[in-house]
């Protein structure tokens, strides 16, 4: 018997990885820009969808992509109810969505009618962004009553997101919320983030978001082959 | 539930490798996972217990080798190790800080018998 090491050195999650590829790979095909939108429950990961479709669907034809751990619809109803194509993904249990739910939910939408995909994770703090879906930004939403410690508490999160928004800022003056301690935070772990502070309520900051995004769609637009 | 979707990958991968190398048995697996991808703890070894039973994996140990997250601070360019607690710069309080390592999540190796 011969007892011999085998070296790997791969990701813990290089399969679901070679998944994302591929839908990207295919989005990109169709020219179709997508952002994974993850929080924890109650951020307002539905409200910011709504406002972002409300303000670009005028330019964009815009795709949603809901997951839920529980069979519900009532996310995937709102977005039907303001005329946008959704799929609801249930994963039955499970706290992200993973690659290869989008590749199944990708097959159901007309993906040659779209600009934009918008995927609305799960909501939960601890694990969605370790699990890469093969959209173009991984968006955050936290807001001011989850507190400032956040970054602090769940690192992982804050380090592999592209865009973080701060939601709920009306609520302010309410809370005890020190802004430059949690700013302090997603500083040191993603300094490049790219951060947005909004109100989904008062519409407050909305559109320097919807803005910036206009203009990352079409800058992937202008770079399709 | 990720615990499980991370064991199962880690499955995948170590018996796609066991394969290839034709083994008996794999009878360890290393994982290399920084303090700063803290999801993973050792509770995965149940699961692991779980998922390989009836493969060349089932029996085999999981090793954690747990790596502490390295900063360095842009300001005064000291190097230091992060605590319990994400903190600024010790030295000059700095928050421009460049992490050098804490964010692996990897399977090193695995070992086999053939």
């Amino acid at each position: 018997m011969q007892v011999k090491k085998v070296p790997i050195v791969k990701s813990i999650l290089s399969a679901n990885d070679r998944i994302a590829t591929t839908n990207q790979d295919l989005l990109n095909s169709h020219g179709i820009f997508s952002l994974n939108i993850m929080a924890s429950p109650g951020a307002g990961k539905t409200s910011l969808i709504l406002k972002t479709i409300q303000l670009l669907s005028s330019q964009y034809k815009i795709g949603v992509i809901e997951g839920d751990t529980a069979p519900v619809t009532i996310d995937s109803d709102k977005m039907t109810a303001v005329g946008i194509p959704s799929i609801q993904i249930n994963t039955g249990g499970d706290c992200h969505l993973d690659a290869m739910m989008i590749e199944e939910a990708l097959k159901q939408l007309k993906l040659t009618k779209l600009d934009l995909i918008i995927v609305e994770n799960v909501g939960n703090l601890i694990c969605p962004a370790a699990f890469k879906l093969g959209t173009h930004l991984n968006v955050m939403i936290a807001s001011v009553p989850e507190g400032d410690d956040k970054p602090y508490k769940y690192p992982a999160m804050y380090r592999g997101v592209d865009v973080l928004i701060l939601n709920k800022i009306d609520l302010l003056p309410y809370i005890t919320f020190n802004q430059d301690y949690f700013l302090q935070g997603v500083k040191m772990l993603n300094p490049c983030l790219q951060t947005f502070l909004v109100s989904c309520k008062t519409t407050e900051g909305i559109s320097v978001w919807t803005d910036w995004l206009a203009e990352h769609l079409k800058a992937f637009k202008n770079q399709l082959p | 539930m990720h615990e499980l979707a991370v064991t199962e990958s880690i499955l995948k991968t170590s018996l796609e490798y066991a394969e290839k190398e034709q083994a008996k048995k794999v009878t360890d697996v290393f994982l290399v996972i920084g303090k700063l991808s803290s999801y993973v703890d050792d509770s995965i070894q149940f699961y692991w217990d779980y998922v390989s039973k009836d493969t060349i994996c089932s029996k085999s140990l999981l090793h954690f080798d747990r790596i502490p997250a390295k900063m360095l601070c842009l300001d005064c360019q000291m190097e230091y190790d992060l605590g319990d607690d994400l903190a600024p710069c010790p030295r000059c309080g700095s928050a421009r800080l460049k992490i050098l390592t804490g964010d692996e999540f990897r399977i090193d190796s695995i070992q086999i018998e053939k």
